[in-house]
């Protein structure tokens, strides 16, 4: 109700002023994500052990936040079967190489073989469960989670509940997790720019009008089965990836971690404390939540409080805001700048300076782009 | 051969009943709310927690015992209702409540923890240890007794819904929950009260689940998926559907179990799903859905 307002408000004389301040504030933007990447890839370089352990796993859960959202963030479509391509990916690359006996960087070259084993298992498991939606959907996601974990257990080339043992990476403990660092970081921003590429495109326009209203988007002539079925092969794909990276990096293959019911809820989790189907609220969840988990996971003794709290973050997230926090925080920003808008029109007079002037320009100009990002 | 398949069966059908009677909490809270309660397993393990408290600590007998369980869990089903589900709103309703009904399910379960740990317990009690023999083949009587409950509280459930007027407006809500606020129905009444009923047959199927088998916390995520195939299966929604899948798949489960391997019985449960699904989407029983999502 508020974010309308500034449209109505926004006064007729801006118009022209409208190209300059949109192009500078798109080369902010740009210089503002070069800098942050460049910290990010300065971190290793404090040789600080315990900070870039921990940033692997907020990298790691950045991409996999990120590429949920792509398939059910955008599509709408709840799946709780992430873990299962996570696991394919990791189980993958566990096999080749414990068959070839890799050491040294070379493991890393099987990381692609880990995902595309993960995309092909999602091709006949999209074909299966995208025929239902909904609650249905969710459940078929958790029978096949079971299904995959249940057969980590009982087949012979998993190792059964004993796993099986990664190369032993004989590489200077200092430095050990840099590669892994390095990995992360660019199946995360790879999987960003992904997220990005699609959001705006053809294809994903056509996976949120399946989620607006998917008979509807069938109506208007969109391939529904095969737009949901690339989405979720493109997720599988970043999942497959990680759940390799996991493999050397916690230098296990157990059928518990490798297809862990937790994984899903804790993505899940995140993306919706960020905002679900946003573009950057996955990004934004993860990175809040993941270094809490990480460190409640080191509190052993109080593995159970920090569930417990796990839970009453969740349903306080759900109960107060419920669509995330960046999309609500948007909002709240928008009504503020509505608000000053509100007061300096009523003065009668021209906003101060030049700044300003473009800080209402784009306030006013971003709710009329219309869906939330 | 033939006392095997007996036993089998045995188990199946009566184990089957216990499942069909959780599996009916969870598909009527389906049917009235539009939401799967994803805390459903671990409330039961919570009923069994407390039939096994009221046993060991007071000496209640587990079947009495239920006069106590049952009004406790109607109470915390309809607080968890009225605190955390009925707030949501909106496009996105569906999704949350399922995530909301996770994290009570994560709270519970961490409670649970905190207080009796993480070591597996039992309710032993003659029940379990006093058997009748049937065709050479001895059932402990807690299967009878539990089998009967469960046909007992399903019975009653029926009886409610078809036979009274709050049955009637829980129908109708189901149906269509405008067309039921229009003709003068509280349907936040009725959600929260079958929220509660759903939730209070926990108890006494937690009971049965806690003498036949030992659980710990971390038995609800185990429940829960067993019970979500049953009414999945079944159709959503529908009542007799969960109690015939429920023993359709507790006994297809016993039966792998016995004639073929323990370590792959759960896989052919959830593969049987699946099948069923890639044929029927809407479950045995149920009606499709008309323009979902």
């Amino acid at each position: 109700m508020s974010a309308s307002r500034p449209m109505s408000a926004s006064p007729m004389s801006a118009s022209p002023m409208n190209a300059s301040p949109v192009r500078a504030n798109a080369i902010w933007r740009i210089a503002a994500a070069v800098a942050l990447l460049a910290v990010v890839a300065a971190v290793p370089l404090t040789s600080n052990v315990t900070l870039v352990h921990v940033g692997v796993f907020v990298l790691m859960y950045v991409g996999m936040a990120v590429s949920w959202n792509i398939f059910s963030g955008f599509s709408g479509y709840i799946s709780l079967g992430y873990a299962v391509f996570f696991g394919s990916g990791l189980y993958t690359v566990a096999i080749f190489s414990k068959h070839l006996n890799l050491t040294g960087s070379t493991v890393f070259a099987f990381l692609p073989v880990g995902a595309v084993v993960a995309g092909v298992i999602a091709i006949p498991v999209g074909l299966i469960a995208l025929r239902v939606r909904r609650h249905t959907f969710v459940v078929i996601t958790i029978a096949i989670f079971f299904i995959f974990q249940l057969m980590a257990y009982n087949f012979g080339f998993t190792g059964g509940s004993a796993g099986i043992l990664p190369p032993y990476l004989n590489w200077d403990p200092n430095t050990f997790n840099n590669p892994f660092y390095y990995i992360a970081l660019i199946v995360a921003v790879g999987s960003m720019v992904l997220a990005w590429g699609i959001w705006g495109s053809r294809f994903g326009l056509q996976l949120r009008a399946i989620r607006d209203d998917e008979d509807r988007a069938r109506g208007l002539g969109v391939k529904t089965m095969r737009v949901k079925l690339i989405a979720f092969v493109i997720s599988a794909l970043i999942a497959g990836v990680l759940g390799g990276l996991y493999f050397y990096f916690q230098q296990e293959a157990l059928p518990e971690f490798a297809f862990n019911p937790f994984l899903d809820l804790t993505i899940a989790l995140m993306v919706f404390v960020g905002g679900f189907g946003t573009l950057w609220g996955p990004v934004f969840g993860a990175l809040l939540l993941e270094p809490y988990l990480g460190y409640a996971q080191l509190q052993i003794s109080n593995s159970y409080v920090s569930e417990i709290v796990l839970g009453g973050l969740f349903l306080f997230v759900i109960l107060v805001l419920p669509r995330g926090i960046l999309p609500t925080a948007r909002e709240k920003l928008t009504a503020l700048r509505a608000g000053q808008q509100r007061r300096s029109a009523a003065k009668g007079a021209s906003p101060p300076s030049g700044m300003t002037a473009s800080a209402v320009q784009a306030g006013s100009g971003s709710p009329s782009t219309g869906s939330m990002r | 051969m033939g006392s095997r398949l007996f036993q089998a069966l045995a188990d199946g059908v009566l184990g089957g009943g216990v499942y069909g009677l959780m599996a009916v909490g969870l598909t009527l809270i389906f049917g009235v709310l539009d939401i799967i309660n994803i805390a459903q397993g671990i409330l039961v393990i919570l009923g069994s927690y407390l039939s096994y408290v009221l046993w060991a600590h007071l000496h209640i007998d587990v079947f009495l015992g239920l006069l106590i369980t049952i009004p406790l869990m109607f109470v915390l089903g309809v607080a968890i209702q009225w605190f955390f589900i009925r707030p949501l709103r909106g496009r996105e309703r569906t999704s949350m409540s399922l995530l909301a009904s996770y994290s009570v399910a994560i709270i519970i379960e961490g409670l649970l923890y905190q207080v009796f740990g993480s070591n597996y317990q039992s309710i032993q009690t003659k029940y379990f240890t006093n058997t009748i023999k049937v065709f050479g083949y001895y059932i402990p009587y807690i299967y009878l007794y539990g089998f009967g409950l469960a046909v007992l509280f399903v019975a009653a459930v029926y009886y409610m819904l078809y036979r009274t007027q709050f049955g009637r407006s829980v129908r109708a809500t189901m149906q269509d929950q405008t067309a039921a606020r229009l003709i003068g129905i509280d349907v936040n009444r009725v959600a929260a009260l079958t929220f509660g009923i759903g939730v209070a047959v926990t108890a006494a199927g937690g009971m049965v689940y806690g003498s036949i088998n030992s659980f710990s916390p971390n038995s609800g995520a185990d429940l829960i998926s067993r019970l979500l195939a049953i009414i999945i299966l079944g159709g959503m929604g529908s009542i007799v559907g969960a109690l015939g899948a429920a023993v359709i798949m507790i006994t297809l489960e016993s039966l792998v179990d016995v004639f073929w391997n323990p370590n792959w019985s759960v896989v052919v449960f959830y593969a049987v799903l699946v099948l069923v699904l890639v044929f029927r989407p809407q479950g045995i029983l149920g009606r499709k859905e008309a323009r979902a999502q």
